[in-house]
């Protein structure tokens, strides 16, 4: 039986700010593919949204970075990369998919892709050699023991939000899926497989999105926070102390930004 | 150590004297809390500020009580870990605070005699804060910034204002009232569950203020009770509109099966479950026939 397959998370979005909803994220669905013995999770990359996002409300990206290093002082796999925010522009996510799988690829040795024949060139030495099976040259389905995959971390609202239109383009959608494979935390009573059903795409590559239920309702959205803060009320235990801290001494998220 | 051990004097002083229009309140939780969770802690806060919005109140302190382990429950762990817990999780608060006497009693109590013996310990700390003849007079003489001849400080320091201050001080002026989810406050009608003497004592002595979540409806469970709907002024609803179910049941359901709890409950108590084995075995599997009012507290 093969070796389970290395995968390295990746969360986009604005984190504004930063909530134990987002952290929760990782916990579930690293539990959720460890669980299949098919997948071994070796990291998590958080990759806050650029400022020219333009969305009401958001706070500069240096703050965004700033708390979710905060958040994640506690974690010991997951990390905040600032690269997306530091571009010139707002870019689409399978743009800063692609920079972080090149990141992840030259980390962890080759990255397994669809479209390539086999184990790339560049592997440096490493620990996973040696529990590399031997895959025929031209295969390019399997996944070789000890290679890392990239996956789409999100909620269920992402996956929706595919059926927006104009909102993605078809290529980036099926990119996403067949290259990287998404996995979706929803809610209980959700039905993220109807939607899955509804989406030529989406069934056609449904083997690489992995759904995971989040049966302890944890609705701590971004947006929720902000209201609460606006409104002086307290959101610990919603964020973690030190982001609190953080927003304090900065005085982040005054009633006088968003109206929402 | 929660840094809120004990209600000091200056804040004492502060809410009786000082805050007149406002009314002081003291939240006591009691439960489980097998283990503590964020939706505990969180309960608390939402609390405070609803009391502290409206006006009327200011929140002084937050007590946690653990049940005692003769409330038998399965499952329930020994009373010294879950208080450890309690308090690894409150040291970063600094109202909220652990309280052991109702663990450390030789028997289970009824939450309403954890009430009475929380009431009567504010009871106690207030009378030493009691105006005596003697104390209004050092007190005239320490803060008055017009000069004034002594003796009329002494008509001052009578018997008329001394009793004045007193019945400002006296032994229901700082309120204790009992935080709950919309789960205990429908147990209420669960019959034989609660006597019909103690419900009445607590909503209508102490006071209720119930944390419950968005599209349940605890206002229509008062209003089909008489005895609540009699007391419904001193049953505050607060909707925690953060959706947060956390509850101790399923953490020890993630525990059982090995699951993440981090950002659920406090990396303290997560560390002291680890270190400690808990939560491990199944000794909580065989649930109770699915009881309504299991509360998770």
């Amino acid at each position: 039986m093969a070796a389970p397959g290395r995968v390295v998370l990746l969360a986009c979005g604005c984190f504004n700010p930063i909530t134990n909803m987002h952290l929760r994220l990782f916990e579930l669905a690293r539990d959720h593919l460890e669980r299949t013995g098919l997948f071994k999770v070796v990291e998590g990359i958080i990759s806050p949204a650029h400022d020219k996002y333009g969305k009401k409300g958001l706070v500069p990206s240096t703050d965004r970075v700033a708390m979710a290093q905060l958040a994640l002082s506690t974690s010991d796999w997951v990390r905040v990369d600032s690269w997306e925010s530091e571009q010139k522009g707002w870019l689409e996510t399978a743009v800063v998919a692609r920079h972080l799988k090149r990141q992840v690829q030259n980390k962890y040795g080759s990255v397994v892709d669809a479209k390539t024949d086999g184990p790339s060139r560049k592997r440096r030495k490493t620990r996973h050699n040696a529990n590399n099976r031997d895959e025929p040259v031209g295969s390019s389905t399997q996944v070789a023991s000890g290679d890392v995959q990239l996956k789409l971390l999100c909620g269920a609202d992402l996956l929706e939000s595919f059926a927006v239109p104009n909102l993605w383009s078809d290529e980036h959608i099926k990119e996403l899926v067949s290259e990287y494979g998404l996995v979706v935390i929803s809610r209980a009573g959700s039905n993220p497989e109807k939607f899955i059903y509804e989406s030529d795409v989406l069934s056609k590559y449904k083997s690489n999105i992995h759904l995971v239920t989040e049966w302890i309702q944890n609705e701590i959205s971004a947006t929720k926070i902000r209201r609460s803060l606006k409104r002086k009320e307290s959101v610990r235990y919603l964020v973690p102390d030190a982001v609190i801290n953080y927003i304090k001494e900065h005085q982040l998220y005054q009633p006088d930004t968003e109206t929402s | 150590m929660s840094s809120a051990q004990k209600i000091t004097d200056d804040i004492f002083k502060m809410a009786v004297n000082g805050l007149r229009q406002k009314t002081p309140v003291v939240l006591l939780a009691c439960g489980s809390f097998n283990p503590i969770t964020n939706m505990h802690l969180r309960m608390f806060e939402i609390a405070k500020d609803f009391l502290e919005k409206s006006g009327k109140y200011i929140v002084i302190q937050g007590i946690i009580s653990p049940v005692n382990d003769k409330y038998a429950k399965q499952g329930l762990l020994p009373a010294n870990h879950r208080l450890a817990m309690c308090n690894l999780a409150v040291q970063s608060s600094d109202w909220i605070r652990v309280d052991p006497w109702e663990s450390q009693q030789d028997q289970w109590l009824q939450t309403v005699k954890v009430m009475r013996h929380h009431k009567a310990k504010l009871e106690e700390q207030q009378h030493g804060l009691m105006e005596t003849p003697s104390k209004a007079k050092k007190r005239k003489l320490n803060t008055r910034t017009r000069s004034c001849s002594q003796s009329s400080v002494e008509d001052i320091a009578n018997e008329n204002e001394v009793e004045e201050i007193n019945s400002r001080n006296n032994a229901g002026y700082i309120e204790l009232k009992l935080l709950c989810g919309s789960d205990l406050l429908e147990s209420f009608g669960t019959h034989g569950l609660w006597k019909d003497a103690d419900i009445r004592e607590i909503v209508g002595k102490f006071g209720i203020v119930c944390v419950s979540r968005a599209g349940t409806n605890p206002q229509k469970f008062v209003y089909e009770s008489d005895v609540l709907s009699e007391y419904e002024n001193n049953i505050l609803i607060v909707t925690e509109w953060i959706q947060n179910e956390i509850s101790s049941t399923r953490i020890r359901r993630a525990l059982r099966r090995q699951q993440s709890v981090k950002y659920l409950i406090p990396d303290p108590v997560i560390d002291y479950i680890k270190k400690n084995g808990l939560f491990t075995n199944d000794n909580d599997i065989l649930i109770r026939s699915a009881s309504k009012y299991e509360t998770s507290l």
